[in-house]
Parts: structure tokens; C-alpha cells; sequence
């Protein structure tokens, strides 16, 4: 078994507290963990592997299947820009290019510095405001290949 | 009771409308109505998805209706002191017609909302989602309360059959005959689902009901519990919709509170639990069985069907799936019968449904009108037209799933016939418009990039098909397309359809092929002439710039990502093409059309 520190110890107690409300649905279990760290690291894997006597390959086939979960750590701001119809049509995709250039990371790295992650999603049901990019919960309306650098300097830290 | 007032209003607080501020609306507003002592008279509501998306933030006045667009926060002081002191409505914040700019002040007279018939929208930007008392003052849970206590599940069961309704999630199925089935087959436990995994990109018709009107759909599911016999159901909802899972677990709270969920609902002693399930990034969890996988925690990808779900669904017990939109139809059905619903849509698809319209009209936003209006009511009337003066090229509907529709058709009528005969579907309801600057064989691609990636991999036909046709497809429009791609793609597109297991891969290739029916000749552009007559095939366009427009003002130097402009100020600017990543933001942000692209 992987080591786990005492505090990450009782936050993956916390989430098995509620695991056994939840009718026994890794998914569920896999959300709350990523709820708490953010990504799904290897070591809660391993910790509730044995504690619910439920082989790893079925967390990491679960884990991989599903685009939402994380298997490394993400930046402090995800940016997420929106590659469903609407948003292509209106040229997201010259947009995310744009982002690429100006961080220097592909879709699904993360800078350097932590800062920022990249992900290119299929619609989040925003579509009369296409173009749009969602940096952590900031929805960026009708985005324009011009304002893409000005929209990423609004985040500093 | 609650107190009377003298007006309402009504903010917008959908997703469109909250991310461009109509919460720092709604903020500065109550500020403005307390300071002028008016808050007693005039009540602030943030209310659901009003379906404008394009034009939020979004409010409107009761009992007048009036209503206003695309407010800003300084705007508020002046809206407040002219309408609500002074009482006269403020006709720079409201609709303008496109063409005389004309203020249309009531929302009964905009076009938008003039043709649109309100059944499954029925409280949209009327109540506020997150207070059930709202919703039961519009008739809401009447409609359970009948089905629970006046009547037997067959007759429930009758009244929907005979009502016609049609699954709202794409395939079309009867309802009532899903129901009937699962109903007849013998079991101790069943299941009710509501499938919210909308994935259609392009497609938001479910978000906004679940969040405009959460009570609709819950109502919808304690009627069709009873019908079947189930005591257990669950919502599926996918994890991109944040405010739609919130809203839903405020009413279901709120349904258990006030003894419409768990036992004894209404005293009539049925007994009904409803969970909420979050999914988490798959677009094959739409389809019913991989669904199901889903919600019991497994990888979600289809099996084969017989047996169906009805017979054999979640934990192998009969469970019964509807589309969200399907269950938001229910209530008023059980109210009004099944003459009621029949009396708009036509024969074969009765009713209303809703479309997302998006793409390149001037009013982006959720639309209902019965089943069978024309393409053109839809896009020209609705939709006011193309925007930017562009013309009209196509319309693709149905998603990822369906097909393109080009100019010569915008008279069919839109019902799940017609659609199936020019080659598309109505699936979920995705409506996305397309002008003269969108390249065919690059939408096609884009869906295929799609299918392709979310593809669960178990069958072959549609894990190796759909990477062989997208391949086929990206070397097209890198411009090495070859002398018979057009033969091959439509071969194999058609055994993908033939071979496929599920939905997803029965279905993937429709927008290739419908392509390659209405544009054959931008494919054959691509490949014999080398050309993209739309200009957005990256490996087939250049830029440069035109001496006799170009006023050397900078702007696109500073634009430019990649360094490739050089000028100096005031003097013709030039692109060094080979430093050229062909992002096309010097095109973008040119004043005077001094960038060509060809």
C-alpha cells in the first residue's frame, strides 16, 4: 500500500463515510475524491482499492473511460474553450489555437508555473453566447480571437 | 398568501444570461427600487432560461410584459426612474426590429416569441424555478395529484398512448407504448429514468428545461412512475450542467418537504424515492443502455438490444427511460387529454417541440413550435434571419447524429418524417445554422472529430469506421484528397450505419453523407481545384494583404501571434506567408477589408 499522510488519511475516511450512502457507485466515489484533491491521485486509488476490496483496474478503467476525471494535477485556472457546434461555427477553434500559442501548452497540459490548464470541451449549453471560454467558473462570452490574451491577464495569481 | 404587487420583474437568471451579468443586475437593481421606496410595490424574480439567449442580460416587466435586452449595470438607474417612477418604458433597451429598428416593447409582439407556442416551455421566464409554490400556482403538480388519486395506471397509460407523444430525445418512440410494455411485465422492482445527458453539441433545450422549470420534469416522472409501477427513479444528468443539477436538487428537497415524493404522495399511498445521478463525460451515456452502466458505476458503453430496458434495464430490472422534454410534456396532457395535445403538430408527430437555435441568425436562442412549422417560419421568422448580412447555406440538425439541410429545402416542415426523408433527423432538437463562410466537408469533419473521440470503442464498425472516415476526411481537407474518397467515404459510411451496435455508430456517418449529397461540389473543390470555396480550410487558404485598402494603422502587427506581419506605421503592411500560422485574426480585426483570404 501506497503511504498516505495522516490528514490526506482523513479526508479519504470522509469520503468513504459517504460512499456507503451512495449504493456502492464508483463513479460517485471517484467524483468526491476528485472533489477534494482536484485530480484523482494514484495513492487514493490504492488506499480505497483495498479498503473496498475492489481490484484497481476497475477504478482506472472508470477513471479513463470518463473525460472528467484527472489523473495528474491541475493548474490553478482551467480553461476550458468550447468546441461544440455553436462555438466552432463562430471560429472557437482559431480561438483555442490562439490560447495555445499564447500559453505554449497543448490541450490537456498545464503551464509550468501551475497557473493555467488547457482543455477543449463539447458544448456546455451556452450556445447563444458563442464563442465561449470558461476559465475556472467565469463563463467569457462571444470571445474574439483579439481579446484572447487581454482575458488571460485578468488572472494573476 | 402572498402579497400583492404592483409589478414584477422578471430577470433572467439561465446560464446565457447569469455569465453575461444579470446577477450584478438584478443587485443593482434592488439597490435603485429600495432607494426610490419602491421596493413594496415591486417585486425582483430571477426566473429560468427565457430562450433569448443571445440577447441577455435579459428582463421583463409584468403585468405589461415590456422587455428589455442586453442591459449593463449602468444603464440600471436611468430604466428605474424612467419606467418605474415616471412610467415610461425606455424604448433604447428594448427589442429592435432588424431591419427599420423599430422598438418592440411588448414580448408578446417580437417575432422570437410571436410564433412560438409555450407547452413545454409553458412557465419559462414566469416563476422562479427554485420556489415550488410558483410552480403549483401555474396548475403545477394538478396534473399528479390527478394521476395519483382519479386515476388507474392504465388509463394514464391510454390518455398518453393516445396523445401520440413521441420520445423528445431523438429516436421518436411512443411513449405511452414504452410505458404500456413496461408496465405488463411482471416484477417486484422497476425503475424509473429521466435521461439529462444532452451531448448533442450544439443542444440545450434539456438544460434550460431542468433549470427553468425543474418542477415540470419531476412531475412528469411521479405520473410515469405510477403508470409503470415504479417506486425508484433517477435523473441523469451530466456533470457539464452545474446549475441544472443544482436547481434539481433544490426541488426535489422542496417535493419531499411538501409530501409529493416518498411515501404516501398526496395521501394517495404511492410511494416514490427520485436520486439524482451526476454523469461524467461521456456522450455514448445518452444511449439508454450504456446509461444504465453508468448510473450502477461501471464504464458506460451499449449493449445489444433485445432485451430492451423495459424488459431488462437498470440492475436487469424493467425500467423505463424518457427524455427530459418528453417528461416536461406529461403534465399537461394528464390536465387537458390527449385531443389537447393533438390539436398542434401534425398527424404522425403531434405537439410542440423544442429546437436550440444557433449558429449564424440573428436571434440565437430555445424555440417551441409545433411539430411540422416550415424550416423558414423557424430560421427567418424566429430566427431573424442570417446575421451580418451573410446568406443562408444550410442547416444542420439532430446533432452529431443528423445532417445538413441546404438553402433549395428551407420549406419542409419539420417534423420527424419529413427530416428522415431529405437524409436528417430532428433528434434532440439541435438546430445550427450555417452561412457561406462555413465549409461543408470541415463541418463534416468536425462532427467525425466528435463521434470519433467518444466513441466507446466496443464494436469495430464504429471505432476503426469512424477513425477511417475522419482520416479520409482530414486528408481532404489538407487538400490530399484523392480520386475516389468521395466513393469511399459513402461505402463506408454506409456499412458503419449497416454494422454498428448502438445509436452513436448507426448514426455517425449522417453528416458525411448528407454532405456529400447536398455539397458534393465542395468536396470535389477540395480535391480536383485544391480550393476551399468557404476560406477555412487551413492548408488550402492564404493571406495576404491589398495595397489599395490597407492604411498601415498597426492593427493587425499587433494582433498577429506569430510575428509574420511587417510594416511600418502609416505604410503598406506585408504577410511573410511562410511565418504564417493561418489563425486569422489579422482578417478578424482589419477596419478596412485590407486582408484577403483565398
Amino acid at each position: 500500500m501506497l503511504e498516505v499522510s495522516p490528514e490526506v488519511e482523513k479526508k479519504l475516511n470522509e469520503i468513504f463515510s459517504n460512499y456507503i450512502e451512495n449504493e456502492g457507485n464508483i463513479i460517485s466515489l471517484l467524483q468526491d475524491i476528485q472533489g477534494v484533491f482536484g485530480y484523482i491521485p494514484e495513492k487514493a486509488v490504492d488506499w480505497f482499492s483495498k479498503k473496498l476490496d475492489i481490484p484497481e483496474s476497475r477504478f482506472f478503467g472508470v477513471m479513463t473511460f470518463y473525460s472528467q476525471f484527472y489523473l495528474k494535477p491541475r493548474g490553478r485556472h482551467n480553461v476550458q474553450v468550447c468546441l461544440g457546434t455553436a462555438c466552432y461555427t463562430k471560429g472557437s477553434e482559431n480561438i483555442l489555437n490562439n490560447i495555445v500559442n499564447d500559453l505554449k501548452i497543448e490541450v490537456g497540459e498545464t503551464t509550468e508555473d501551475g497557473k493555467f490548464s488547457l482543455e477543449a470541451v463539447r458544448c456546455l449549453g451556452a450556445c447563444g453566447l458563442a464563442p465561449i471560454v470558461v476559465i475556472g467558473h467565469d463563463i467569457h462570452p462571444a470571445v474574439k480571437t483579439k481579446n484572447v490574451k487581454k482575458i488571460l491577464d485578468k488572472y494573476d495569481d | 398568501m402572498k402579497k400583492q404587487v404592483r409589478s414584477n420583474i422578471m430577470i433572467c437568471a439561465g446560464t446565457g444570461c447569469v455569465a453575461c451579468g444579470s446577477l450584478k443586475i438584478r443587485e443593482i437593481l434592488q439597490g435603485e427600487i429600495k432607494k426610490h421606496g419602491l421596493d413594496k410595490e415591486i417585486e425582483i424574480v430571477l426566473t429560468g432560461c427565457n430562450g433569448f439567449c443571445a440577447k441577455g442580460p435579459i428582463i421583463a416587466v409584468h403585468p405589461d410584459k415590456i422587455f428589455y435586452e442586453a442591459l449593463k449595470p449602468e444603464d440600471i438607474p436611468y430604466l428605474v426612474e424612467e419606467h418605474f417612477i415616471k412610467g415610461r418604458p425606455v424604448q433604447k433597451f428594448m427589442y429592435k426590429e432588424p431591419e427599420k429598428k423599430l422598438a418592440i416593447p411588448a414580448m408578446k409582439d417580437i417575432p422570437f416569441f410571436k410564433y412560438q407556442v409555450l407547452r413545454v416551455l409553458r412557465n419559462k421566464g414566469l416563476i422562479d424555478p427554485e420556489n415550488i409554490e410558483e410552480y403549483i400556482a401555474r396548475d403545477g403538480y394538478m396534473a399528479a395529484a390527478k394521476a395519483l388519486t382519479e386515476m388507474t395506471h392504465k388509463e394514464i397509460i391510454k390518455v398518453v398512448k393516445e396523445s401520440g407523444l413521441r420520445g423528445r430525445g431523438g429516436a421518436g418512440f411512443s411513449t405511452g407504448l414504452k410505458w404500456e410494455i413496461c408496465s405488463k411485465v411482471d416484477s417486484d422492482v422497476k425503475y424509473i429514468v429521466c435521461n439529462g445527458d444532452e451531448g448533442d453539441p450544439g443542444a440545450f433545450m434539456d438544460r434550460s428545461v431542468m433549470e427553468a422549470d425543474p418542477h415540470s420534469v419531476i412531475e412528469g416522472m411521479i405520473i410515469g412512475a405510477k403508470a409503470i409501477g415504479a417506486h425508484k427513479g433517477y435523473i441523469y444528468v451530466r456533470a457539464e450542467y452545474p446549475l441544472a443539477v443544482e436547481r434539481l436538487r433544490k426541488a426535489i428537497a422542496q417535493c419531499y418537504d411538501a409530501g409529493l415524493l416518498g411515501k404516501n404522495i398526496l395521501g394517495s399511498g404511492f410511494k416514490f424515492d427520485l436520486y439524482i445521478y451526476l454523469g461524467a463525460g461521456a456522450f455514448v451515456c445518452g444511449e439508454e443502455t450504456a446509461l444504465m452502466l453508468s448510473i450502477e458505476g461501471e464504464r458506460g458503453m451499449p449493449r445489444s438490444k433485445p432485451p430492451f430496458p423495459v424488459h431488462s434495464g437498470l440492475w436487469g430490472k424493467p425500467t423505463v427511460l424518457n427524455n427530459v422534454e418528453t417528461f416536461a410534456n406529461i403534465p399537461p396532457i394528464i390536465l387537458n387529454g390527449a385531443d389537447w395535445f393533438k390539436s398542434l403538430g401534425t398527424g404522425k408527430s403531434p405537439g410542440t417541440k423544442v429546437f436550440a437555435l444557433t449558429g449564424a441568425v440573428n436571434n440565437v436562442g430555445l424555440v417551441e413550435v409545433p411539430m411540422g412549422t416550415s424550416l423558414r417560419r423557424i430560421i427567418y421568422d424566429i430566427g431573424g434571419g442570417i446575421a451580418k448580412g451573410k446568406t443562408f447555406k444550410a442547416v444542420q440538425t439532430g446533432g452529431p447524429s443528423g445532417g445538413c439541410i441546404p438553402t433549395e429545402l428551407i420549406d419542409i416542415n419539420v417534423d420527424y418524417e419529413s427530416l428522415a426523408q431529405v437524409g436528417s433527423i430532428v433528434g434532440s432538437g439541435g438546430m445550427v445554422v450555417l452561412d457561406e463562410t462555413n465549409c461543408m466537408v470541415n463541418i463534416a469533419k468536425f462532427f467525425l472529430e466528435f463521434t470519433q473521440a467518444e466513441s466507446c470503442g466496443k464494436c469495430v464498425p464504429c471505432r476503426v469506421g469512424t477513425k477511417r472516415l475522419l482520416e479520409i476526411l482530414d486528408r481532404i481537407t489538407r487538400g490530399k484528397g484523392k480520386d475516389g474518397d468521395l466513393e469511399l467515404l459513402e461505402n463506408l459510411g454506409n456499412d458503419i450505419k449497416a454494422a454498428s451496435l448502438c445509436g452513436l455508430g448507426q448514426t455517425a456517418p449522417n453528416p458525411v453523407l448528407s454532405t456529400l449529397k447536398y455539397f458534393r461540389h465542395e468536396y470535389e473543390a477540395h480535391i480536383k481545384d485544391l480550393k476551399c470555396p468557404a476560406g477555412v480550410c487551413k492548408d488550402l487558404i492564404e493571406y495576404s494583404i491589398l495595397e489599395e485598402f490597407c492604411k498601415g494603422c498597426g492593427a493587425c502587427i499587433r494582433v498577429c501571434p506569430s510575428g509574420a506581419i511587417t510594416g511600418e506605421k502609416k505604410k503598406l503592411h506585408k504577410i511573410t506567408t511562410a511565418m504564417c500560422i493561418k489563425c486569422g485574426a489579422c482578417f478578424d480585426v482589419c477596419k478596412f477589408n485590407a486582408v484577403k483570404k483565398e
